[in-house]
């Protein structure tokens, strides 16, 4: 007979974080290294990328090769979870599609995350000021920037100063030289008017100065797989393992947060648990309560923790809880280049981050679509994995063969196996990044009708792209068309049109979602007040991407390490006046 | 750290290409004839993956007959030639057998297909694939192996032997022998400084600030 009496350990915790990603993470890493007492709470196992990291495993030492059947993004890639979650839906009304990626684990989706690592600009920090279509931040760059710029010297990353206007330099660490592709991009791109620079990543292409823990980057360009020699950002690896061996933080894993509990006054007074190993519930007891279990997750647990002073929720006087979701656009086009068919060999893996982008280069006044986006591009002699040879029969009839003349295309055979080796490495791919438009009506909310398997009732998301993506999606596949025009290469890709809105990936698919439990001055319109400290509760914090007002075409992570210092340092701050 | 430290502290030396470059020894053996399941690598992996991976080394799908047939188109497919060994010296039809049942999709196109294909050649040879001649196989393979002049009544098979192709070429080319055939050289840990000076100047970027 299962005990389901709640289980209350005496100890009052200074700080109790939810989730461990990047914002958790970093809280955790900047709050024990103050001498604070911390718990965090983490729904995933223990994941340390120096031991469970599947980096420098050829494809033969998969049975599937690679291949993407069990976990979302291929056999070796460091996420544990993927699009579904077994025991653990979601739902959707009037005819959303949302997709929503989950990874279970320490540092969550910064093990497998891209690296790619771009401050806001001023511009997307005063989008109102811009062109009036989005709300303010109630910071701007200049409040933020301190903590780039101590995040950027703490957990290192690579890039070149550009001055650029909306696109703020780091202080950076040199950047991985272009592969051979990337010479023919960078070419072409400029050509069709499309501006090139060097890649910004969190990968030490250099040792980092006093880390003892982390070592300098070796080209194995298997970032995805998180870095057994702590080489590139992780929050397991480079937050909360090293605050755990300050002895002020705790974690406990396999632990899925089931409310915020409050007190009579309204206060957070901790969280309550259900041990996944056990199946018991548990309660924490904390002065000071921190949600970092990533957008969504954090609304859903706001939205469930009702009380009597909170009917709607916890921190949701305003009702925006859950309102103003919002995902990056994106959407790609891929081809080869005749001239990179027979190349020479070398290893080419380089970093597993991106070499060179193209950051936003155009004049939204003449354009029929606010903001922008920037490009992502691929290609090179990667590792063969499941399916990276497929498809042949499309390509090896474009080009004539060795002896110069057409081939029919498919085949068998030794003229086939030689097919293989000649594209090998010929491929070259683009994809767009962009801002999509904050809305009060694209939300995620509680759906009343359904639990999940602990009983905890899950999301309903509401989510309709418009033609402010739409158009983008458009510029995009223009764009890369024309970049693969110039640099004389062959479109491959089903050319996108407006019956499938020019390829825009649905919503969530893009995995940068945020903005659920908006930031702002007025505690009418948001959430949270300008140090993401809740306006109806004033020991809770949420330091994910919940509180971002509206993302620019940069990706959230960066942003979400800065803020989520900024936040941890107020915290401390407040904590000395006896505030909270 | 600088990377020779790093290198050792995952227990490596500078890895030598010509590891890489050798061919695997034990697929240059022939298919073994008593089949053990393949122990499953636990590590860095959550529990379902492992006991997944048990179920289906565990799980039988193909009939000895579908093998053969896969065996003989494979190594139609992809030959052994001056540079490497065959798609059977790559165990592509093991890694096909595996495949099928973990990405079930695959089970009916597959089984489908070789039954497909055996129907064809009975009507036209009055043997299976397998029994035909070399020059029958052939035959019969190049009215399937080109999408864009097959007669029409041949598209099924057309479909399948794109398929088959695919599996084939994903199966050798993840292979120790494919990855050697085709020169991938890196998964090796050690310094990126760029393109090699010699590509560089070939491809005509010798003067570009890089």
């Amino acid at each position: 007979m299962i005990d389901f009496h709640i289980k209350k350990p005496p100890v009052t915790y200074d700080v109790v974080i939810v989730g461990s990603g990047a914002g958790g993470g970093m809280a955790g890493y900047v709050l024990a290294n103050a001498g604070l007492r911390v718990l965090m709470l983490e729904a995933g196992p223990f994941f340390d990328p120096a031991k469970d990291s599947l980096q420098l495993k050829f494809p033969y030492e998969s049975p599937r090769r690679g291949a993407g059947t069990n976990r979302a993004f291929g056999d070796f890639d460091a996420a544990y979870g993927g699009w579904e979650l077994d025991g653990e839906p979601y739902t959707t009304k009037d005819r959303t599609q949302f997709d929503w990626f989950r990874s279970r684990m320490l540092g969550g989706r910064t093990n497998h995350w891209g690296r790619i690592s771009l401050r806001m600009g001023p511009k997307d920090f005063k989008g109102h000021d811009v062109d009036g279509l989005t709300d303010n931040w109630p910071i701007s760059y200049e409040d933020v920037k301190p903590f780039y710029d101590k995040v950027d010297r703490m957990i290192g990353i690579y890039g070149t100063v550009e001055n650029l206007d909306n696109e703020p330099d780091g202080i950076y660490l040199p950047p991985p030289k272009p592969r051979l592709n990337e010479l023919f991009i960078k070419k072409g791109a400029t050509k069709a008017g499309v501006t090139v620079i060097p890649g910004r990543g969190s990968v030490l292409t250099e040792a980092l100065p006093g880390n003892k823990d982390r070592y300098a980057c070796f080209y194995c360009g298997q970032c995805n797989r998180s870095c057994k020699i702590y080489g590139d950002f992780s929050a397991s690896s480079c937050l909360v393992i090293p605050a755990i061996k300050t002895g002020n933080l705790k974690v406990i894993t396999n632990a899925m947060a089931r409310e915020v509990t409050t007190g009579a006054n309204g206060e957070a007074t901790g969280i309550s648990y259900v041990n996944k190993n056990d199946l018991q519930e548990y309660h924490v007891s904390a002065k000071v309560v921190v949600l970092g279990a990533s957008a969504c997750e954090s609304a859903r647990l706001l939205l469930n923790s009702k009380s009597s002073q909170h009917p709607g929720g916890l921190a949701n006087s305003s009702g925006i809880v859950g309102k103003y979701l919002h995902d990056s656009t994106g959407a790609g086009l891929s081809g080869f280049l005749p001239q990179l068919m027979d190349r020479k060999r070398y290893n080419e893996d380089g970093v597993g981050s991106v070499h060179i982008y193209s950051p936003w280069w155009l004049d939204n006044k003449k354009l029929d679509f606010p903001r922008g986006y920037h490009i992502e591009y691929g290609g090179g002699m990667h590792m063969p994995s499941y399916g990276s040879t497929s498809g042949i029969q499309n390509l090896n009839g474009l080009v004539p063969g060795r002896d110069g003349k057409m081939k029919e295309p498919g085949g068998f055979g030794a003229g086939l196996k030689d097919d293989y080796r000649r594209f090998f490495g010929s491929q070259v791919g683009m994809s767009g990044r962009g801002t999509a438009i904050a809305r009060e009506d694209n939300y995620c909310e509680i759906d009343d009708n359904v639990v999940d398997k602990y009983g905890i009732p899950v999301l309903r998301f509401h989510y309709k792209w418009t033609d402010a993506e739409i158009k983008q999606a458009k510029h995009m596949q223009e764009t890369f068309q024309s970049i693969m025009h110039e640099m004389g290469a062959i479109i491959t890709s089903r050319i996108q049109g407006p019956e499938t809105n020019y390829g825009l990936e649905a919503p969530g698919r893009i995995i940068h979602e945020v903005g659920t439990i908006r930031m702002g001055d007025d505690p009418k319109k948001s959430a949270l007040n300008k140090w993401c400290q809740a306006h109806d509760c004033k020991n809770l914090f949420v330091v994910d991407a919940a509180p971002f007002v509206q993302q620019g075409d940069k990706n959230a992570t960066w942003t979400i390490l800065a803020l989520s210092m900024r936040t941890s340092e107020y915290i401390l701050e407040q904590r000395k006046k006896l505030n909270i | 750290m600088n990377r020779r430290e790093s290198l050792k502290a995952i227990g490596l030396t500078t890895l030598s290409t010509t590891l890489l470059l050798k061919g695997g020894d034990s697929e240059a053996q022939s298919v073994p004839k008593k089949h053990t399941p393949p122990a499953v690598d636990e590590a860095g992996r959550q529990p379902f993956e492992v006991e997944r991976d048990k179920k289906l080394f565990a799980e039988k799908y193909f009939t000895a007959h579908e093998m053969a047939t896969i065996t003989v188109l494979a190594d139609i497919i992809i030959p052994r030639d001056a540079k490497s060994g065959s798609a059977s010296d790559a165990k592509v039809p093991d890694f096909i057998e595996f495949i099928v049942k973990d990405i079930p999709d695959h089970k009916t196109p597959m089984r489908g297909g070789l039954r497909w294909l055996d129907i064809q050649c009975l009507t036209r040879y009055e043997k299976k694939f397998v029994e035909c001649s070399h020059p029958q196989q052939i035959e019969m393979v190049t009215e399937i192996a080109y999408p864009k002049k097959a007669k029409p009544e041949m598209r099924q098979g057309v479909a399948f032997f794109n398929r088959m192709r695919d599996l084939t070429a994903t199966g050798f080319f993840t292979s120790k022998i494919g990855i050697a055939d085709i020169g991938y050289m890196g998964n090796s840990p050690g310094k990126w400084d760029g393109v090699p000076h010699d590509v560089l100047k070939q491809h005509g970027f010798d003067n570009d600030k890089i």
